[in-house]
């Protein structure tokens, strides 16, 4: 019976991750930098997602209520807090795009009852549809609150004849009740890895590209394989001295902009997020 | 009195004669014809507010129905759950009617194991609230998931699909603790149950008797089947007790592992089980006055049972107003200001009047339970012992919904969030079922354990007659009336 999976996964699920050199081996780790100072806040990444993804447009009413289905969504916010100096349009807003930061060490993972989110070998923080059972804890215990939960039967009523003519086939339409969140474009990573495998190679990078990172107009999310330590984003974890196992990363001289976010929730997200630099002074 | 001591030296070791004799639990004039007479009578005629009370509970779970119908053919969306808010009243209620269900636990098996026999004519429909409570929990569990038709994918067991449920998940041990739970104090209700049902066999017909005939495995009342029994309850008491602690404990730990400010609290555990204990103490209250008055039980649940039904209820809600306390200084001396913030939010934030009105209902309405006129007057008691079960109910609402409104993560801060007329109908459905199912109970099995109150009276007599021979030696008038009854 799988009562010998149990005991065979059991030390496995005691791993403490993520640990110093875990990727040294692994052909991929797939990971993000996002620079703010780049990011316009003109929603191609989202509108990118939602035709990648399947996405449901959920509607204005439903929008208000919290149930949208954005799984890469740009925040806007108007400064610190009350420590706003300035007015629009000296001030401008600030965007930050949120996506699920595929953590090493997901809040989302250990609470699922069924194990229907978990880690994959290249480091991606998986939903797996049809084992879950939509208890929803998850995203209880998501700090950044990234999960999305099919609180309708979209199906039914989002793709009305013909738009369902334009779902992309390799995604699956999640029917209500299951919980859903951004999977880095796991079909596209999927399809480009198997392809790699069958020539005996690895990928290369920029070879395959998440929709938001594609669709970017000023290239503000770098996409790419960390455990490469020749890729562009493992150069740019590497020069924002980022360092994925640690929680807090010390920076060897002012300027550096990379952070983590919530860093100090041990949550050790695959997402780089460079600081924004602005001239408030001006 | 200390002269009577000097007229007798030879028995100056008369320690009950110097306080004021003790009411006694039960009347001198309840016999063990009369129990049997009393209690087979409250399954053929209760009072008609018992009716009113059925079909009133059989109104609200229909409701209750039809609101789980619609958002199952719908989806959850109707509940008006959003992305923060993702649990609203259900998890709430959930944790409510699991922490009813501990004090009769409480009363049945620990109070059985430390032979407190005032719970004799109590315990009986408190264990049976437990199971009830505990079946409403489990249903809270079910319409709380967004695909429900798949729930058994939770539950442990070695399956053709060759998947296990998450170990690590608190979800999975709430899974299994309630089972376990649930189907321990079923069997624990039937066990002690089953000399009962064998005198209602005695005395029933038709149906009845056939359904007690088979509930009560052939009972003799043998000398060889009662000491069996007697092993065999005390055996499951002693089994039943910590597992009530930690199915509690259990369901703290869904919010104490999560990393949320405000459920990432180390006195979770205790904190949960006693406020359990504390609403199920407030909810034994309430089924007390409710019982003593539709099945005329007037002569077994009386006012000293009561007034220690009380006390108990006052000790524990004072322990729980500590330790509810202590989580607030933890927070608030603590080095976790996400956890502070959250903490002054909900004492002033969107959802400040359910925080001050828990602040009210369980923390400052327990010291009503100090008066007199309170313990006595029973129209009163039974609103104090609702306000309380408000008050805790509120105390699960504030747990969880302003954790979810200003968490972590601020851009997902959402004000307001209120829930929908489903979840509402929802919640009262469960009230009815509750009702319904408990109500039921009592009208089919007997709720005041028969042969229990015999032995209570058994015990009074014999001390009486103890006494009376204690009187005999003195003079007559210097040793105050001890026959039962006088107070």
């Amino acid at each position: 019976m799988s009562l010998s999976n149990l005991i065979q996964n059991w030390n496995s699920f005691r791993t403490r991750r993520p640990y110093e050199g875990q990727y040294d081996d692994a052909p991929y780790k797939w990971a993000m930098v996002i620079d703010l100072d780049a990011c316009i806040g003109c929603n191609a990444c989202t509108v990118a997602c939602y035709a990648e993804n399947n996405l449901p447009v959920v509607g204005k009413e439903r929008f208000g209520k919290g149930q949208a289905m954005h799984w890469i969504r740009i925040e806007r916010y108007w400064g610190e807090g009350d420590a706003m100096t300035s007015e629009f349009p000296d001030h401008g807003a600030q965007y930050l795009p949120m996506l699920c930061q595929q953590c090493e060490a997901a809040p989302c993972e250990p609470v699922c009852p069924v194990g229907a989110t978990h880690h994959s070998p290249d480091g991606l923080n998986t939903q797996v549809y049809n084992r879950c059972v939509g208890s929803r804890y998850c995203s209880a215990n998501c700090p950044y609150k990234v999960r999305y939960f099919n609180w309708w039967n979209y199906p039914d009523r989002a793709w009305p004849n013909p738009l369902e003519l334009q779902l992309n086939p390799d995604v699956t339409v999640r029917s209500k009740g299951v919980m859903e969140k951004c999977t880095f474009c796991m079909q596209r990573l999927r399809a480009g890895m198997d392809k790699a495998k069958t020539e005996g190679r690895i990928l290369a990078d920029g070879e395959v590209l998440t929709a938001c990172a594609q669709a970017c107009p000023t290239s503000a999310i770098t996409f790419g394989n960390l455990a490469d330590k020749k890729s562009k984003v493992a150069r740019m974890w590497k020069n924002q001295q980022v360092d994925l196992a640690k929680d807090s990363q010390e920076k060897s001289e002012e300027g550096i902009r990379g952070y983590r976010i919530l860093e100090e929730l041990n949550t050790y997200p695959s997402i780089v997020y460079l600081e924004r630099v602005r001239n408030l002074e001006a | 009195m200390s002269h009577s001591v000097h007229s007798h030296p030879q028995l100056d070791v008369q320690v009950e004669r110097k306080f004021i004799p003790k009411q006694k639990d039960l009347g001198a004039d309840v016999t063990w014809a009369k129990i049997n007479k009393d209690v087979l009578r409250s399954l053929e005629k209760p009072r008609p507010v018992f009716w009113v009370i059925f079909f009133s509970a059989l109104a609200l779970f229909s409701f209750g129905v039809y609101c789980e119908v619609y958002q199952y053919q719908n989806g959850m969306g109707v509940a008006d759950l959003n992305n923060p808010q993702v649990w609203g009243l259900y998890i709430a209620t959930f944790i409510f009617w699991i922490g009813m269900g501990h004090s009769g636990t409480l009363l049945s098996a620990l109070l059985h194991i430390i032979h407190a026999d005032w719970r004799k004519p109590i315990y009986r429909y408190s264990e049976a609230m437990t199971t009830f409570t505990l079946l409403t929990a489990a249903l809270f569990v079910l319409v709380h998931m967004g695909r429900l038709w798949q729930f058994y994918y939770v539950v442990a067991y070695p399956n053709e699909r060759w998947t296990w449920p998450n170990f690590t998940s608190p979800l999975v041990w709430d899974a299994t603790a309630i089972g376990t739970y649930l189907t321990s104090s079923l069997l624990f209700l039937y066990m002690g149950m089953i000399p009962d049902l064998a005198i209602c066999r005695d005395n029933a017909r038709g149906a009845r008797r056939a359904l007690y005939r088979f509930l009560s495995m052939g009972w003799q009342g043998t000398d060889r089947q009662w000491a069996n029994f007697k092993v065999a309850y005390m055996t499951m008491a002693c089994f039943l007790m910590p597992l009530a602690v930690s199915v509690h404990s259990i369901v703290s730990t869904d919010f104490a592992v999560s990393q949320n400010p405000g459920w990432h609290v180390t006195s979770f555990p205790p904190y949960f089980v006693l406020g359990a204990l504390y609403s199920g103490c407030s909810g034994i209250i309430t089924l007390f006055i409710v019982l003593r008055y539709v099945f005329r039980f007037e002569a077994y649940m009386t006012q000293p049972i009561l007034n220690k039904l009380i006390k108990m209820t006052f000790a524990i809600a004072m322990v729980w107003t500590y330790l509810d306390l202590i989580e607030y200084a933890t927070t608030w001396y603590g080095s976790d200001e996400v956890a502070k913030a959250d903490l002054i939010y909900r004492a002033t934030g969107d959802y400040a009047l359910q925080f001050w009105g828990m602040i009210f209902c369980a923390m400052v309405m327990p010291f009503t339970l100090l008066i007199r006129f309170v313990r006595h007057n029973y129209v009163v008691l039974l609103i104090i012992s609702l306000i309380l079960n408000v008050g805790m109910w509120l105390e699960r609402f504030q747990i969880i919904t302003p954790t979810f409104a200003k968490s972590h993560y601020p851009w997902t801060w959402t004000a307001g969030w209120w829930p929908s007329w489903v979840q509402w109908g929802i919640v009262a459905g469960s009230f009815g079922w509750f009702t319904m199912l408990f109500m039921l109970y009592c009208k089919i099995f007997p709720s005041v354990s028969m042969y229990e109150v015999k032995e209570m009276v058994h015990e009074q007599n014999m001390e009486e007659k103890a006494l009376a021979a204690q009187t005999d030696v003195h003079e007559a008038g210097l040793v105050p009336e001890m026959k039962g009854g006088q107070a």
